[in-house]
This record gives C-alpha cells, structure tokens and sequence, in this order.
C-alpha cells in the first residue's frame, strides 16, 4: 500500500515545528522506522507531516557528573557505536545494537521511539527501568515512567516535542540486567524485563505486555508479579525472562517458575 | 571433448549474476511505458458475503470498473478426474466473495496511491454469511457452502485402498498419530506484477509478468479474455523469485489485460506485501491421521492414513485445487518398503484463498508425517530411528525400483545416503551429551530421507487433464551471423541459475566460449512453447532439449566444416568451438560467417535448415527422475522459553549428475532456508470468520540469515539413467527435508519430558503449550 496524501513542512526551528506540530491531525516525522510503515499501511493518516530529525537541538547530546541527556532524534545506530557518553556497563550501547536491524538503527531515533511508544520497543523497558526523564519542549522534566501512558500514548500535549531524554549514570556498584525473547534476532519481542540494582534502587520492569511497562520496586521485584489479561504461557515466558534478567543482576528468583 | 573447466560439472560464475548483483537486472516494477497508470484492487474484507451493491463514487466512474463492466470469462480449470468439481473463480467478484482479499473492483489512476485513495472511495454493501475457515469442518454435513451447487465443501476425493485386515490383526507394533501443518504465504523476495499494453501494430495484447509460466499464462489469458492466443504476447521480465507462488494465472493478470485494451494506455498492478500475505495463494496447510502397522524389528508393514488439504475457495488455474492432495496419497510412503497401503484424501474448500503448489510441492508435508512416524516406531521398537529406517529404505540393488504407489525410483542408494548423514551428525556423541542435561537446554537429533520426484511428464500428468501437460520439451539452437549461439527455450529461470546452466549444456557439445553463449527465455515471442517452470524440470527437460538441438546444430556444422576442409562429413568432429578433421580444423565462427554471410562457399547439398535447430526432447522415460537426500538436524530446545536453536545441520544430496555444483548446493541451502521456515516460523492463522491475522512480516515470520545454519552438504552423484547426461531434478528438496528433521530433533530433545510436537510450525507458544499440558496428569 501508499501512503495517502499528506502535506509535508519541515520547520527551521524546534519553535517553527512546535506551532505546525499545534495543528490538528499533525504528526511528527523524525526516523520514521515506525511511522513510514503506519503511513503506507494507511493506519496513520495525518493531514500534515513535520519532519525534525534535520533540526541540530534535538541531536545534542550532553554529560554531567549524574546524567547523560541524549537529543531525541539521536539514532540508535549512533548510540550502539558509541557515539553518546557511557551512562555504566555500556548499557545504552548493548541495549541500541539489539534494536531492530541495522537498517533500522540507522534511522531510527531514541525519541522516536519512545514517542511511538510500541509496548515492544526496547528503549521504553529499558529506560523506564534506568529512571529516566522525558524532556519535552514545554519545559517539563517527564519520569518515564509517567511519559508512557499505555500502548502507543504518552504524556506529550498538542504541540510538544520530545526534545531529550536524561539517564541517570550508574554507580560503580551497579547490577543490571536486560533479557527479551524474540521470534528472531532484531523481531519484536514478545517478553522483556530489565533489572536495576543500584545503590538505593531495586527495580524490575517488565515490558512488551501490550500497554505500558509493569514496573516493580524495591521487595515487590523478587516476588512472582501478577500479569494481568497474559494466559499462562504469555506468563510463564515474562516470568521466566524476568528471572533470567535478575539472575544478570545478580538477584534470587526462587519463586519466579 | 576437452575438459575447458565450463562444460557440465563445473561451478562456474552464473552469467545473470552481473546484471543480479549489480542492480542492473529489470524486474516487472523497472518496466516503465509511456502513459502507462496504476491499478489498486477494492479487495473484500469480509471471508464469505454476498454482493447487494457497489457504489463507486460519481467523480471515480470511468476509472473504476467492476465484474458488471468486464466481458471476460472467470479462470476455469477443468480436470478430468472422476468426480472433481468445478469453480468458476471470477476476475472480479460479481454476487459473491469467497475469501479476504478477493478483488471486486479495479482502480484505475496515475499513481498507486491514488488508485488506492480510489479503492477507498469505493464501497459494498455485503450480505455476511458464515464462513467455513477450518478445512476439518469443512467436511461436516451442515458446514457453510463455498460453493452451494456443490452440496458439500469437497473438490475432490482420492482413495488408494488395499486390504489391511491381516496385518490390523497382527502387527506387533502400531503407532497411531494426527498431524498438522500449517497454512503458509509463500514470499519471494519480489512479488507478483502485471503491466499490459495494446500493441496497435501487431493487434496483440503484451504482458509483462512476473511468471514462472509465460506461454500457460499466454493459454489462460486468452480463454479469458476471449482473444486469439496470437494476439497475445507474454513477456516475463527478470523475476525475483518464484517456488510456485507465480505459477498460476492471476485474476489480475486477466484485468490488465481487458484494461489495457479497452483504455488504450498501458496499466500495471505490483503487488505489495499485504496483497501476498492476506489475499493472494496460501500453500502447504494439511491434516492427517495415520496409522502405521510395524513388526517387532521396526520394519514397516502397512500405512492407513486419511489426508485433508486445506485447498481454499477455488481452483487456481493451471495446477487446480487437487495437485496438493493427490499427491499426498501418491507420495506419502517416501523411499521406504511397505506391504499395504491405503490413504484417503479430501480436498477441502474453504472461506481463504486458493491453495497453490510450493516448492517440493505436498513433499514438506508428507516427508514430516512419515518421518516422525519411523521415529514413532523406532521409540515403541527400542532402536534408533536411523536402524528403523535403514530396514526399510529401499535397498540400492533393487533399483530401479517400483514403490507401493507405482513410482519408479530410477537409481540410488538411500541406505547410503543415510548412513552418510548419520555419520556426519555423529549420533553417539550426541546422546552422550544428552545422558548429562538436567537443566531447561535439552538436545535433540532428529533425521529426515526423501525422494524428490522431478521432470515427470506426459505418462503422469495425462492422467489429470488439467489446462497443462507436459509433452516434448523443446529448444531453439541457432547461430548467429558472428558464431554466437542462441539458446531459445520456453522454460522461465526465477533465480536458479538456468541463463548458465543451460549455457553449460551447450558449452559441452559445441565447445563454443560461454560469453558467446546467450539464453532466451520468458518470452512468448521468441521462444518455444513450454509448461513453464515447475517440479524441478528445467535441468533434466530444458537441459535434453538444448543438448538434443545443439546435437543436430553440431550435425549441421560439421557437414559445412568439412566441406570447408575438403574432408568426408563422418572424417570431422564438432566440439572445443571447431571442426575437426585428422590434420586440420576449422572455427564454428567461420562455418557460421559462411552459412550467413557467404552462402557462395556453401556446398551444393548443404541442409537449407541451416544453423537454426528447433528441437523437442523428453527422456528416455518420463515418469520422473528422483532425486534424494537425507537431513539431520541437531538442535537445543529452551524448554522454559520453548525456543529452538538449530546448532548442526547436515545434508547428504543425490541429485545425479551435477551440471552445477555451485548451483546445486544454492539451491539445496535456499531450499532448506524455506524448509526451516515452515519448520519453525511461517504461519498465516485465521480468526473464526477467516480473517488473515498476519497481515505483515512483523507478524509473518521469515527466517533470516540469523535462523539458517550454515549447512553441510555431501554429494552422492548416482546418474538417472533416463536424462541426457544423468543428471536429476533438485530444485525443491532443501525444503522438503527440514520441517521432519527439525521436528524429530525437538521430540528427541523432549521426549525424556513426555511431549511430542505433531504440528508445524514449531513454535514458542507450541512448544510450551504441550510441555504445560504433559505437566499435569492426564
């Protein structure tokens, strides 16, 4: 299928995109790994299309002595070669190269997908489970954990832009733990988990559930989770990933199976 | 002749290759044609409905054409059979859709995209009725009616029955099972496209299609369209791809056709992927209960079975809705000895789209259910299932050997094979692992032996009556004025290498360098008429026709080359690109600068046929060269994950005699490739009222270069003593193979657990279903 007919204006500042992204039944358009598809599919029919990948403040990245931000429209394939700062254990470059294809990491950008918010995308386990915030161009500092609201919706309002995301660096003591089971290599995956140890913080998400992450803290993470609306084997595989995530971090999963 | 290093034998670089791999090839959606627009379908949403109306929007009329504009007869494939029923399959559906994705309207508009917002445009009012979508239920009295003059959902029914009674009574060993395998969507990297135009110098129709079967298609189109077959010209372009998914006449071919005539500019349909995957043929979806009657030392005593093939809502033209389910019953005793056999088959109809012939056609299948059925017995027996078979595969000195269901094995050593695949595998290291796994990785080993039958002519398909049976193959050898050679042939290469093959052929009897050698094909116009492209014909059909017309060309040549000696014909010899005498020789370049360009120098009795041979061959028998190999797989399963990671495979191949080894094992590895796609990954489900429900590859999963091991490939090379040079059709086995290996692997690995897979694909959820199910107590 094509895509049908959609208007295309490509801002010249992040203020230009944020008035066109104002618009009714607008859509930004950043690697459009996930986008291009809906397009041709015709299962996303926006009247105008703003592409912002071009635009230089959403590829920023910074470091400060407890965070790493990285631009929105970072691509995954800049992050898997080492292009952003180590936030510990090469955790966003391990987590970027198992992304899709490399086809798809070559476009396709960390706020892209977290903005699509496919219950399956890695980066929304992931940093969920890593406590970051969505920075959006209103100002605001999101916790991810309030930014994805459930499959494919987040916290962002008419005319708002993910301009970056801020990940916490690890301590030197971190555990951590990351596991998703795939059809194949680069496939969407049907369970994932990711394990933070860190510190003060024991936390276990779970995600590709069909909403947003199941997230865990603190003595509720060595527990048997309740997942809800999975039959048992969807169940058995987020419980068997989850304890094998744990055992990367080092955690006890006795109950787990 | 000298060995040059080029003739049969030899892995030389594939001549397409360049233009292939420099992204220099014209596929269907290169060809761009002045004026030429874009057609999308109005496809039915619904499985089973009735027509009440269709409202194409008043701005649309005249770029939108339904059955009530058309003057075209549906595709119609008649079989003579007893008892095979008959469907029409209209081009556009006029009071009735039969599956999702069945066209009803064509949208006519400069770009895709707009014949798509057309297509939008464009509603239907249906009446719902119920869907029949599971082939089993098709069957039951009271199930919804495909088509109701039928009466039931059957196209045809099939028995080969012989007295089972003694042996019911007293076998010591009797294995009863089900089995499934699955609907799939065969996916060739390139799709499926049309583009027609009216030629207005010649009064003919041109079509450019991505076919394995130019001249059927030519055939089918013309009874369609009510046209003179001279009227029409079928061009297959390069194409990406093929396994029988091209193998039929398209309802969209026949649309382009009658648009291109009626609006004077040329049209073209390209398929996309969610075509391919929710509208268009499905393949290899089969059900099965068998039993099997054994003595005590696992030799096979009798086969009962009864199959149903799932064959969907019509009749695909040319191969019919029947092929898949006649051939089950023909070939379900593989390689191996039996004394009774009896097997029904039902070819159910069903609400989804028609069922087609894919590579190793009903082989994938039936290779699965007999198989894990040895390995059945063998568990019940106490041997391993590598003895079983070894007791029953035909013995090599028995060959050429006559089968249960009167096939006729023409040469091989199956136990051989076996033994060498098993040797491979090295069986005793891997139970030794297996005696120390405790924990959630269990190993398995699981083996597979079949026979590939391929070029089977006139004398098998007579039988069908179908819209196409292979009679002679032919081939067009002719020089050109500069000592080329043109090779005409009617057969259509999708991928697999016949542009060098063939050029092989010819190499080894003129002798002629292969760059100076060119194929023609996939062109109604240019080339003889052929069946096309299918079970695995080209090398041994294609082939003999090539070596028989430049056999009579060498004839021909050498007749002139001695005149230009001054030599007796029978005192020169044609080969390594001269003619030959004792003493002297002359180049094929010169005798054919002569015949064209100095006919003075000719003799008085010169042949006027000259350097242009049309010649027709079919092997000294043609019920088929088998081919055969043997598959073992080893493979660990994560029996907490139900995951299967294939970590060896080999394969033993016996394709006789190899015209190209390098080509060979390309498609024996492409073969497998699909093998292990059916084995562990290709579905299409259904929901209750015959909704596709994997509508893109994220859901339809293909494998990939991560899920193909890198396979080991033995050859035994045992000549077909029927074919020119010995050689045997191969084209299929890689996929027949993995899906039984695999699966006697992953049984082997869970058998200590109590489960056993009997359906395909074999995965994740599959796997820890059955081992959730054989954890609670029955």
């Amino acid at each position: 299928m094509k895509a049908a007919a959609f208007d295309m204006v490509r801002p010249a500042a992040l203020a230009d995109a944020e008035s066109l992204l104002a618009q009714p039944n607008s859509s930004a358009l950043a690697g459009g790994q996930s986008l291009g598809p809906m397009l041709n599919l015709r299962l996303a029919r926006p009247a105008l299309l703003v592409p912002i990948a071009h635009l230089a403040v959403l590829r920023e990245v910074s470091e400060t002595a407890s965070s790493v931000t990285i631009g929105a429209c970072v691509t995954h394939a800049t992050i898997a070669d080492g292009g952003v700062p180590d936030i510990g254990l090469d955790v966003l470059a391990r987590v970027a190269e198992g992304i899709a294809y490399r086809a798809v990491r070559t476009r396709g950008t960390i706020g892209g997908s977290l903005c699509h918010a496919d219950p399956a995308a890695d980066w929304v386990t992931v940093l969920t489970a890593l406590g970051a915030d969505a920075l959006t161009s209103g100002g605001r500092a999101v916790p991810m954990r309030e930014f994805i609201r459930g499959a494919f919706r987040t916290a962002l309002t008419p005319g708002e832009l993910l301009c970056a995301v801020r990940i916490p660096k690890l301590s030197p003591s971190v555990r951590w733990g990351y596991v998703k089971a795939c059809r194949k290599p680069g496939e969407f995956a049907h369970a994932m988990a990711a394990v933070l140890v860190d510190l003060d913080v024991t936390r276990a998400v779970i995600g590709a559930i069909g909403g947003a992450p199941i997230v865990l803290e603190g003595a509720a993470v060595t527990h048997a989770p309740d997942l809800p609306g999975l039959d048992a084997i969807d169940a058995q595989m987020q419980r068997i990933i989850l304890g094998r995530a744990m055992a990367q971090a080092g955690l006890q999963s006795a109950d787990l199976v | 002749m000298a060995d040059t290093g080029s003739g049969i034998g030899h892995s030389v670089p594939r001549k397409e290759d360049d233009r292939y791999l420099r992204g220099r090839g014209e596929f269907i959606a290169d060809i761009r044609l002045p004026g030429m627009q874009d057609l999308a379908f109005v496809r039915s949403p619904l499985a089973h409905a009735r027509i009440r109306d269709i409202h194409v929007p008043d701005n649309a009329v005249g770029r939108v054409f339904t059955a009530a504009d058309l003057d075209v007869r549906p595709m119609q494939v008649v079989s003579a059979l007893p008892g095979f029923k008959i469907s029409d399959q209209p081009v556009l559906a006029q009071d009735k859709v039969r599956h999702v994705g069945e066209p009803i309207a064509v949208c006519v508009a400069p770009t895709r995209a707009e014949a798509e917002d057309l297509a939008a445009a464009v509603t239907v009012d249906f009446d719902e009725l119920p869907a029949v979508v599971d082939m089993l239920e098709a069957r039951r009295p009271g199930a919804p009616l495909v088509h109701e003059h039928w009466g039931d959902n059957v196209f045809l029914e099939t028995v080969v029955e012989d007295d089972l009674a003694a042996i019911r009574a007293s076998a010591p060993i009797v294995v009863r099972r089900s089995f499934r395998t699955a609907r799939q969507c065969m996916s060739p990297l390139e799709g499926r496209g049309v583009v027609a135009a009216w030629d207005r110098r010649l009064e003919q129709l041109l079509v450019y299609s991505s076919t394995q079967l130019p001249h059927i298609v030519r055939s089918g189109l013309a009874e369609c369209l009510g046209l003179d077959q001279g009227r029409l010209r079928v061009v297959a372009p390069d194409v990406g791809g093929g396994f029988g998914y091209k193998g039929i006449l398209l309802a969209e071919e026949v649309v382009a056709g009658w648009l291109a005539r009626r609006l004077g500019h040329p049209v073209r349909w390209i398929e996309d992927r969610r075509e391919q995957l929710t509208g268009n043929a499905n393949c290899r979806e089969h059900q099965y209960d068998v039993t099997a009657y054994a003595a005590a030392d696992g030799r096979l005593l009798a086969l009962d079975a009864e199959a149903t093939v799932d064959a969907g809502a019509y009749s695909a033209y040319p191969f019919s809705a029947c092929l898949e389910a006649a051939q089950v019953a023909s070939i379900l005793p593989g390689p191996y000895m039996m004394d009774a056999y009896r097997c029904r088959t039902w070819s159910a109809a069903t609400n989804k789209p028609p069922i087609l012939p894919y590579r190793g056609v009903a082989r994938s299948g039936v290779c699965f259910v007999i198989e894990l059925t040895l390995d059945a017995i063998a568990r019940q027996a106490g041997l391993e299932p590598h003895e079983v078979r070894l007791r029953n595969l035909v013995p090599a000195d028995r060959m050429p050997f006559d089968n249960i269901t009167k096939k006729h094995f023409d040469s091989g050593d199956y136990p051989e094979c076996l033994r060498r695949v098993v040797a491979a595998i090295d069986i005793p290291a891997i139970r030794a692992r297996q005696a120390t796994e405790t924990g959630p990785i269990r190993t398995g080993v699981g083996l597979a032996i079949f026979c590939e039958q391929g070029a089977h002519g006139t004398s098998v398909y007579a039988g069908w009556g179908i819209p196409m049976i292979p009679g002679f193959e032919q081939a067009v050898a002719r020089m050109t004025p500069d000592g080329g050679l043109e090779l005409r042939v009617g057969i259509q290469s999708h991928g697999q290498g016949l542009e060098t093959t063939l050029a092989q052929i010819a190499h080894e009897v003129l002798g002629l360098p292969l760059d100076k050698i060119m194929v023609v094909h996939g062109d109604t116009a240019l080339t003889p008429y052929s069946t096309g492209t299918w079970g695995s014909r080209c090398a041994v059909m294609a082939g003999g026709a090539v070596a028989t017309a430049c056999r009579e060309l060498a004839g021909r040549i050498g007749r002139i080359g001695a005149h230009l000696l001054q030599e007796h014909p029978d005192a020169v010899r044609v080969g390594n690109g001269v003619v030959a005498s004792v003493t002297a020789s002359v180049a094929i370049t010169e005798v054919a600068r002569t015949w064209y360009r100095r006919p003075q120098d000719l003799p008085a009795s010169v042949d006027p046929g000259g350097l242009e041979v049309t010649a027709g061959y079919k092997p000294l028998r043609d019920s088929g060269t088998f081919s055969y190999a043997a598959h073992a797989a080893v493979v660990q399963v994560d029996t907490e994950l139900g995951e299967v990671r294939i970590i060896d495979y080999a394969i033993v191949e016996d394709g006789g005699v190899l015209l190209n080894p390098m080509i060979v094992d390309g498609q024996v590895i492409g073969g497998t490739a699909q093998g292990i796609g059916t084995a562990l990954y290709e579905e299409m489900p259904f929901d209750a009222n015959g909704q596709p429900l994997n509508g893109t590859l994220a859901e339809y999963i293909l494998p990939g270069a991560t899920e193909v091991p890198d396979a080991r490939i033995d050859h035994m090379e045992t000549p077909s003593p029927y074919s020119a040079f010995g050689q045997k059709g191969l084209g299929e086995g890689g996929a027949i193979g993995p899906p039984a290996a695999i699966a006697n692997a992953v049984n082997d690995a869970l058998h200590p657990l109590g489960v056993e897979i009997t359906e395909l694909p074999i995965t994740p959820h599959r796997v820890l279903r059955a081992l959730l199910a054989a954890r609670v107590p029955a």
